[in-house]
């Protein structure tokens, strides 16, 4: 990696005498802060009018900047119960998802066999089908099952469908764990289950908490699914019942929709900062192998 | 591994079987059939190929799909992963974070910001009277294009990210080497650039075909697939038909067709990632 950014400085220094490449250089910049204006404008809506008492569904800079939106949705029954049951289901899938994903990336990361190879590619398979085409078929099942409104099976399902993609991550960075370590743990007398709770997991941990964080984000933001198999309001998540208040008030008032969203958005943008940046560089676990 | 194949033949598997079994029924939400289903044969089938609707759809979705992921998405991730390599690396970094944060957004926010945004007296119109033009009601007049800009809005991330890893892995030689025998910035990305990531390129067209596919809830916000069902795409189809209309048989039906639909694309990506030796 810092070879090539190396190897690619002097290429690019000396643009800054050919008047070429800093005119190249200035239409690239030009074009990017368009496009960026452009991305930017329908985020600074929500800012904005989320600290603006008048708010209007056009981007204006508040005459008075206020908090009041955001006392007014701050009550337990609008935004903190939805959020807490947000946070529920989204911690009940993300722990089965990486539990499960443990499970199964160890024998098809460690033991050769002929089903790894299909199996593999038929869960990489099923982790590209649409899943909102399923969510019909899914709801007519859990009412033959009597699950609707029953927040475990949701969380189950949201597992179910993040499991595609988790296991082939899990499997992905479980590779990357030397194998030298467990066989030092076999010869010691180690179970496979020992050895995979004992060495594997724990070397493994950046790695599972970025699996963690993924199958939360997508359980955190998913709307459809809940929206389909929770009709009552104890258990909806913050996603539905922001799509209630939007039914109701979303015409009127906009700058309580705005602060409900930014409430309901945070906590995913802070995880994803603190994954891409604090958990990049952690694959430095060949360094437990020494000599 | 018995349990990811136990959750995954419960939850993944059963209701693409029910969705077989029940597109054969005439189960509905409520009446009679809700609780005695009836077999009704491939009725639903002949029913789905016979309504117009069907065709409207099919035609709304493949315009949604090559409108916001292999035109919108794919065009614009491309075009920002260049133009980060050549601008400078504030302005790249700062561009860079507003497109991502527009992707990690949740859907159903990421749905409201677009609808304040295209709403007729939102901030585009405002934007376009500044200059003396009268912007249309976005969400009415042009709803599909409505939906493909706000898909293409929360969507370019993915291709950008993707794109920008891609043009990483380009060794610098080769294209120093066309630059020395006289190749300019364009002769050099359309004849060396493009075609050493043509793979990343048809890979990441493939993934975002597939997402796109599957996009509902940023459509049911903004337009509820109207007016009438010009901006009705397949999975609001099927919802609307099995929940608004109640009838569940019919929608299943739906859902093979887009299952099918979905299957096409996610087999051609397995099958592409296999010749070129992806796994293992």
């Amino acid at each position: 990696m810092s070879a090539t950014t190396a190897a690619r400085r002097p290429v690019r220094a000396p643009s800054v005498a050919s008047p070429r490449r800093s005119a190249t250089r200035f239409w690239a910049n030009l074009v990017l802060i368009v496009i960026g204006l452009l991305f930017a404008a329908p985020l600074a809506w929500v800012v904005l009018a989320s600290i603006d008492s008048a708010a209007t569904y056009r981007v204006a800079w508040p005459t008075k900047p206020t908090l009041d939106n955001f006392t007014e949705v701050l009550t337990p029954e609008l935004t903190l119960r939805p959020l807490l049951n947000s946070l529920v289901l989204s911690t009940g899938a993300a722990v089965v998802t990486v539990v499960v994903s443990v499970l199964a990336a160890y024998p098809l990361s460690r033991y050769r066999s002929r089903f790894n190879a299909p199996f593999l590619y038929s869960v990489l398979f099923a982790s590209c089908l649409p899943i909102t085409a399923i969510m019909v078929p899914v709801y007519s099942l859990f009412v033959q099952l009597r699950l609707i409104n029953q927040p475990w099976a949701v969380a189950l399902f949201l597992a179910a469908s993040a499991l595609p993609m988790a296991l082939w991550m899990t499997k992905n960075f479980m590779d990357s764990v030397p194998v030298s370590l467990e066989e030092a743990a076999w010869v010691d007398g180690a179970s496979a289950m020992r050895a995979l709770f004992t060495i594997v997991v724990p070397l493994m941990r950046p790695a599972l908490s970025v699996v963690f964080v993924f199958v939360f984000l997508q359980a955190w933001g998913n709307f459809f699914v809940p929206f389909v198999l929770l009709l009552t309001p104890d258990w909806q998540p913050a996603a539905v019942s922001i799509y209630a208040f939007f039914g109701q008030y979303g015409t009127i008032a906009y700058g309580r929709l705005a602060a409900y969203s930014l409430l309901y958005s945070i906590p995913v943008l802070g995880l994803y900062m603190i994954v891409t940046r604090g958990l990049g560089g952690t694959f430095a676990l060949s360094g437990a192998v020494k000599g | 591994m018995l349990p990811a194949a136990g959750l995954l033949v419960v939850f993944l598997a059963g209701p693409i079987a029910w969705a077989v079994a029940g597109s054969l029924t005439d189960r509905a939400l409520t009446g009679v059939s809700a609780t005695k289903p009836e077999f009704i044969g491939l009725d639903n089938f002949a029913r789905l190929f016979a309504d117009p609707v069907l065709p409207l759809s099919i035609l709304l979705t493949v315009v949604f799909v090559a409108g916001s992921a292999i035109i919108g998405q794919n065009v614009l991730g491309l075009l920002l992963a260049v133009l980060f390599r050549a601008g400078s690396r504030a302005v790249a970094g700062t561009v860079g974070a507003i497109v991502v944060t527009a992707w990690v957004l949740p859907e159903i926010v990421a749905a409201f910001v677009s609808y304040a945004f295209l709403s007729a007296d939102g901030t585009l119109n405002a934007a376009l009277s500044l200059v003396g033009v009268t912007g249309p009601n976005w969400l009415y007049s042009l709803p599909l294009l409505a939906i493909i800009l706000a898909n293409t809005w929360r969507g370019t991330a993915f291709s950008m990210m993707i794109y920008r890893a891609a043009l990483d892995d380009v060794p610098p030689e080769v294209t120093e080497s066309a630059m020395i025998d006289g190749a300019g910035t364009w002769q050099r990305l359309r004849f060396i650039t493009l075609p050493m990531i043509s793979g990343t390129i048809f890979t990441n067209l493939l993934l975002t075909t597939l997402q796109t596919l599957s996009v509902f809830t940023l459509i049911w916000v903004m337009t509820k697939g109207g007016p009438g069902d010009l901006s009705t795409t397949l999975p609001v189809l099927a919802y609307s038909e099995a929940f608004s209309f109640g009838d569940i048989g019919y929608g299943n039906a739906i859902a093979i067709v887009m299952l099918a639909l979905g299957a096409i694309f996610s087999l051609a990506y397995v099958v592409s990632l296999r010749r070129r030796g992806g796994l293992t």
